[in-house]
C-alpha cells in the first residue's frame, strides 16, 4: 500500500525537541529498505500558482490554495505493509517531532 | 419460545465476536462478517425452536454463518483459494480454539486502533465484538442511529482505505497500543447511560475485559481491569435509592453489593502484581469492597494507593480523590492541605464540594455552609445540587 506523506511545519509552539531523528539518516534508511519511493522539500508558499481551468480559460492565481498558518514544507512517498507500517516510518521523521504529518493512503481504484 | 429466544441470545453473548473475528481474518470483509453473524442469530431463531436448541449453540451458529458467507462470496465469484479458506472453517471439529481466539484479539486491537477516532473505537468494539445492535449504541450515546451508524462506517471505510492492520502487535508495540485498548474498555464501562442512569454496557465491558483477561495472561493490567469493573459494578444494586437518585458510598446498603463479583474481584487481585494504574484503582475499589461498614473504610491503605497513582498519573480529579483520602486517613486538615496544592480545579464542582465536606469536618461550620451552597451552584446535575443543599441547610441547623 502506498501512504503519501504531507510533511508540515507547526506554528504551534509544543515541539518535542528531545531526540529529533536526523533527516538524512531517516531517508537513507528508507531509501534502502525500498520504502521511500520518491520525495522533496518543496519551495515556500509564496512560490506557489494556483491553476484552474473555468470556462475553457486558465485561471492563475499567486500562491497556495489554502491560505493557512502551517504550510506543506515537503513531501515523501511511502511503500507499506499497513498504517502500522507507515506510522513507525513517520514517527521516526524530524518533522513528526518539530511540526506534523498527515499521512493520508492512496486510493484504491 | 422464551426458552429458546433465551438460548439464542447466550449462544449469541459467547459466539458473536468470535464468528465474526473469524470471518473478518479469512473474508476482509467486515460488514459481510456481521451480515452473516446476524443472518446466524436470525436462522436460529426461526429453527431452534422446531430443531430443538443443538448441543454445540457456537458451533451450529458459526456454521451457518459460514455457508451464509460462502454463498455471498460465490455469488460474488470471488476467487477460488479465498472460497476454499471459509468453507474450511469449523470443519470437521466445531472450532480450533488457538486461531479463533486470536481472530477475537486481533479484532479488538484493530477496534481499538488510535488511528481510529476515540467515539467510533467505542462504537465500532461494542458493535463488532459484543454484537450490540447500533440503534442501542446511539441511545446510550444520545445520538440519532443514523448519526451512529455513519460513525460506524466510517470507521470501518478507514481500516480499509488506510489499511489498519489486521493483527495483535508484538514486542515493544504491544506495550504501547494495550493501554489504549485498555481505556477503550473502561468508556465503554462508564459510559453511555440506560433509561435508569446505571452505565450501559457495563456487562459488555465485564464480558470483553474478561476475554482480554484470558487471552492475554502475561498482561497484569488486563486482569486488573477486569477486577476494578467486578469491583464496582458490585455496586450497581444499592447506587440508586427507590426515586432513582445517587446514593453515595457511605449511605450504601452494603448488603446489597454482590457478594460473588466482589469474591471474583479480590481473587483476580490476589494473583496480579501492581503493575500500572488499573491494578491501583483496582485495589482502592477493593479497600471499599471490604469494609464491612464506613467506618471500617481502611484510608490509610487507600490514601496509600492514591499517593502511588497521583505519582504515575498526576491529574487534578486522581489529586482531588487523594485529598479526599488522605481527608479521611488523617484527619480534615491533611485532606485541606493537600487539596490547596492541586492547580487546575478552580470552579470544578468536586473540588468544591470536597473543600466544604473537609471544612465541615474541621469544624469551620460557616465557611462549610457556604462552601456547600457554592458548589451546590456549580453542579451539574439537579439531583447532586438538591443533596449538596441538603448539606447546608444540615449543617445550618446544627450549627
Amino acid at each position: 500500500m502506498k501512504y503519501m506523506m504531507f510533511v508540515c511545519d507547526d506554528t504551534e509552539p509544543e515541539t518535542d525537541e528531545s531526540l529529533v531523528p536526523d533527516i538524512h539518516t531517516w531517508v537513507a534508511e528508507n531509501d534502502a529498505a525500498g520504502r521511500r519511493i520518491t520525495g522533496n522539500v518543496l519551495a515556500a508558499p509564496s512560490a506557489a500558482t494556483t491553476v484552474r481551468v473555468r470556462g475553457g480559460q486558465v485561471l492563475l492565481t499567486d500562491g497556495p490554495f489554502a491560505e493557512t498558518k502551517e504550510v506543506i514544507v515537503g513531501f515523501d512517498i511511502l511503500e507499506c505493509a499497513d498504517l502500522d507500517e507507515a506510522i513507525a516510518v513517520v514517527a521516526k521523521h524530524p518533522m513528526a517531532h518539530q511540526g506534523r504529518i498527515e499521512l493520508r493512503p492512496y486510493a484504491e481504484l | 419460545m422464551v426458552d429458546v429466544a433465551q438460548a439464542v441470545a447466550a449462544a449469541g453473548r459467547d459466539s458473536y465476536g468470535r464468528i465474526v473475528a473469524t470471518l473478518i481474518r479469512v473474508t476482509g470483509d467486515w460488514t459481510l462478517a456481521e451480515d452473516c453473524a446476524q443472518e446466524a442469530l436470525a436462522a436460529a431463531l426461526e429453527r431452534w425452536p422446531g430443531d430443538g436448541i443443538p448441543g454445540n449453540p457456537g458451533g451450529w451458529l458459526l456454521t451457518v454463518a459460514r455457508n451464509r458467507a460462502i454463498d455471498v462470496l460465490r455469488r460474488a465469484a470471488v476467487e477460488n483459494r479465498k472460497l476454499q479458506e471459509v468453507a474450511m472453517l469449523g470443519e470437521p471439529a466445531p472450532e480450533p480454539a488457538g486461531e479463533i481466539e486470536d481472530d477475537r484479539l486481533r479484532l479488538i486491537f484493530t477496534c481499538c486502533h488510535p488511528a481510529l477516532a476515540p467515539e467510533a473505537r467505542v462504537a465500532l468494539t461494542l458493535r463488532t465484538i459484543a454484537g450490540v445492535p447500533t440503534a442501542d449504541i446511539a441511545r446510550a450515546f444520545l445520538v440519532g442511529e443514523p448519526a451512529m451508524a455513519r460513525r460506524i462506517g466510517r470507521a470501518k471505510a478507514k481500516i480499509a482505505d488506510a489499511r489498519i492492520p489486521y493483527r495483535v502487535p508484538e514486542g515493544p508495540a504491544l506495550a504501547e497500543r494495550l493501554p489504549g485498548v485498555l481505556a477503550v474498555l473502561y468508556l465503554l464501562f462508564t459510559r453511555g447511560y440506560d433509561a435508569d442512569g446505571e452505565p450501559a454496557f457495563a456487562d459488555e465491558a465485564i464480558r470483553l475485559a474478561r476475554l482480554l483477561a484470558e487471552l492475554m495472561p502475561g498482561e497484569p493490567e488486563a486482569a486488573s481491569l477486569l477486577a476494578l469493573f467486578l469491583l464496582q459494578h458490585s455496586r450497581r444494586h444499592a447506587r440508586r435509592d427507590a426515586a432513582g437518585d445517587l446514593v453515595t458510598l457511605a449511605k450504601q446498603d452494603r448488603s446489597r453489593w454482590d457478594r460473588a463479583a466482589i469474591a471474583e474481584g479480590l481473587e483476580i487481585l490476589l494473583g496480579t502484581p501492581v503493575a500500572g494504574p488499573y491494578a491501583l484503582q483496582a485495589r482502592i475499589a477493593a479497600c471499599h469492597a471490604t469494609a464491612r461498614t464506613p467506618a471500617e473504610t481502611d484510608w490509610r491503605s487507600i490514601a496509600g494507593w492514591y499517593d502511588e497513582l497521583a505519582r504515575i498519573q498526576p491529574t487534578p480529579v486522581i489529586e482531588l480523590n487523594r485529598a479526599v483520602a488522605h481527608g479521611y486517613a488523617y484527619g480534615a486538615a491533611a485532606g485541606l492541605e493537600l487539596l490547596k496544592a492541586i492547580e487546575g480545579l478552580d470552579n470544578y464542582p468536586a473540588a468544591v464540594a470536597v473543600e466544604a465536606d473537609l471544612t465541615a469536618r474541621a469544624g469551620d461550620t460557616g465557611r462549610a455552609v457556604a462552601l456547600f451552597r457554592r458548589a451546590a451552584e456549580l453542579a451539574p446535575s439537579e439531583v447532586e445540587r438538591r443533596a449538596l443543599l441538603a448539606r447546608a441547610a444540615d449543617l445550618g441547623a446544627a450549627g
